[in-house]
């Protein structure tokens, strides 16, 4: 746990969540507010700039740091909740795929072939449109897309380990099926799984944000980080900062996802700690 | 001597990848009560396939064709999945053959010992990791409590071993099985690890059928052994009598080919191509014999 990539970017998530669940206290402004006559006001330190506006304004005058801050919410819920369930899901007839074999394995893994056929934007466009807009529907769209991401991975990975001689050395102990699974081979599938699980969450903000970039999330009275680039790509030339800094807490966000993802694969595996 | 604990009748076994090639050929032993029964051979003998055959582990390539494996009388190979799962670990358990694999590498020492110990023993958690720590004191580890709290990259090879004779032995079983359980140390770890086996069987009266391809070894721990080459048993008996004046051809080769250490002029013998040719003329008769028996 002392890797400092996991140190940076944990901290930088914890910094996200804080930022996510406090944020009526944290903004300075009322992300709603509109006010015409400050409007498109550049962030302080650039000429013309408004006091108190940290981060400048948007094309009605809404402040652009209070915006970003709210953002978080929204994001991050879609991240844990849709990269959790879809998760859950998919590692659970991975592992079903991978231990039984046989038939079980065939029907699961032609399931998630027929289902990765599936171009993954359209698909989640499509179910948006069907499940109607807000953050249940983006949610469910990125669970039925990316169960299939889990399954894949954690259906080899628990073939792999299912031939291995401890889970031999535990048959000849007798004991049944699901102690095998979920008590000796679970526990070796669980670093790639916490990798996969964060790689995820960062896919699941980028999804949510191109899904409310369209549109398609939840209502425009939320601020999102989606919605604010759409915004800010309008007025890109009288103010840059509106799409500049949704934009750049969408890329710190997803890398922080990535880097913990990846550190944590190192650091959770008992073979590869040190 | 009284009914044995263990003991294979007849028992035969083909390999359906390789045209039905037959693995073991009308296999028969016994292993009495509190007794060490070796079974030698090289590579390819059909050794770990008897031992497999008696936890139920087959390969989906081997298939049995015929025979009994009798455990106090009930014989294994009819038993239900659940009716064998409830007799191994209780009743039969594996000192199996590579330490360094058979560990669960994502779990602690102390789970993995007392899981056994809580599912087939009925101990409480707190009871069974009491007993995983004397089980590790009986094997001679000097320091249980980090072992415990330990992964199995932690640990060498033999102490890996005797944590997974510790594992074994712990849940009392009648019958331990031995798959070359020395095959993967080094030779003064093997010599410790032979010792401690032996010391656990007869304190606590185990049966062990103990599988190595090292007469050596077999002849430090057996009490009787059964020679094999190519599925077939060539010879069968006390490990003194055996050794001393062995009768088949195949084990005065085997024996031969032994290094002696105390005697370093006399060279390695290999088998000599004679008795090899004996010995497939032996296995051939044997298996067209098996086929006028079952054709005619």
């Amino acid at each position: 746990m002392r890797d400092p990539k996991v140190v940076c970017a944990g901290g930088f998530i914890l910094f996200l969540i804080v930022l996510a669940l406090g944020a009526p206290l944290i903004a300075p402004k009322d992300p709603l507010a509109q006010n015409l006559l400050i409007a498109t006001v550049p962030p302080v330190g650039f000429a013309d700039a408004e006091p108190g506006y940290l981060l400048g304004t948007d094309g009605l005058g809404r402040d652009v740091l209070s915006r970003v801050i709210f953002g978080t919410q929204v994001s991050l819920t879609v991240a844990f909740v849709a990269a959790g369930l879809s998760c859950l899901i998919g590692s659970l007839l991975g592992l079903l795929a991978g231990f039984l074999g046989g038939f079980v394995e065939a029907l699961i893994s032609r399931l998630v072939d027929v289902w990765m056929a599936f171009p993954p934007v359209l698909l989640s466009i499509l179910l948006v449109a069907v499940l109607g807009t807000g953050l249940h529907s983006v949610i469910a769209a990125i669970v039925v897309i990316d169960w299939t991401r889990f399954c894949r991975v954690v259906r080899t990975e628990t073939m792999g380990q299912a031939q291995m001689d401890y889970v031999t050395a535990a048959r000849t102990i007798g004991f049944s099926q699901p102690t095998i699974l979920f008590r000796e081979i679970l526990p070796n599938v669980v670093p790639v799984l916490i990798a996969l699980l964060t790689l995820e969450m960062g896919i699941a903000v980028v999804v949510e944000a191109i899904l409310s970039f369209v549109g398609l999330s939840v209502s425009s009275d939320t601020p999102t980080w989606g919605g604010m680039i759409a915004e800010g790509r309008q007025i890109v030339h009288e103010g840059w900062w509106v799409l500049a800094a949704p934009l750049a807490a969408l890329f710190a966000t997803v890398v922080a996802f990535n880097q913990l993802g990846d550190g944590l694969a190192r650091s959770l595996d008992p073979v590869l700690r040190r | 001597m009284s009914a044995p604990r263990l003991s294979i009748e007849a028992l035969s076994a083909i390999s359906l990848r390789d045209s039905n090639r037959p693995i073991l050929r009308r296999v028969s032993l016994a292993v009495g009560v509190g007794e060490v029964h070796g079974i030698v051979g090289e590579s390819g003998a059909g050794k770990s396939t008897i031992a497999k055959a008696i936890l139920g582990i087959i390969p989906s390539q081997v298939r049995l064709t015929g025979g009994r494996i009798a455990f106090e009388g009930r014989d294994l190979l009819s038993l239900s999945r659940n009716e064998l799962r409830a007799l191994l670990g209780r009743d039969i358990a594996l000192v199996p053959q590579d330490p360094s694999t058979a560990l669960n590498p994502s779990r602690r020492i102390d789970a993995q010992l007392t899981d056994g110990l809580r599912l087939k023993r009925g101990l409480s958690a707190k009871d069974a990791r009491l007993r995983a720590r004397a089980l590790l004191d009986e094997v001679q580890i000097r320091d249980p409590e980090r072992v415990l709290m330990s992964y199995p990259h932690q640990l060498s090879g033999g102490m890996r071993q005797r944590v997974l004779i510790a594992a074994a032995f712990g849940l009392e079983p009648k019958l331990v099985i031995a798959d070359e359980p020395t095959t993967a140390l080094d030779v003064t770890v093997q010599k410790q690890i032979l010792r401690l086996i032996r010391a656990l069987q007869e304190r606590h009266g185990t049966s062990v059928l103990f599988v190595s391809h090292d007469l050596g070894v077999v002849a430090k721990i057996c009490d009787r052994l059964s020679v094999l080459y190519m599925g077939r048993v060539m010879e069968q008996g006390a490990t003194a009598d055996v050794l001393s004046t062995p009768r088949h051809a195949y084990t005065k080769a085997l024996l031969a080919a032994n290094p002696r250490y105390d005697r370093p002029d006399t060279g390695l013998e290999p088998t000599p191509p004679e008795v090899i040719a004996a010995l497939r003329a032996e296995i051939a008769a044997f298996d067209a014999g098996a086929r006028e028996a079952r054709d005619g």
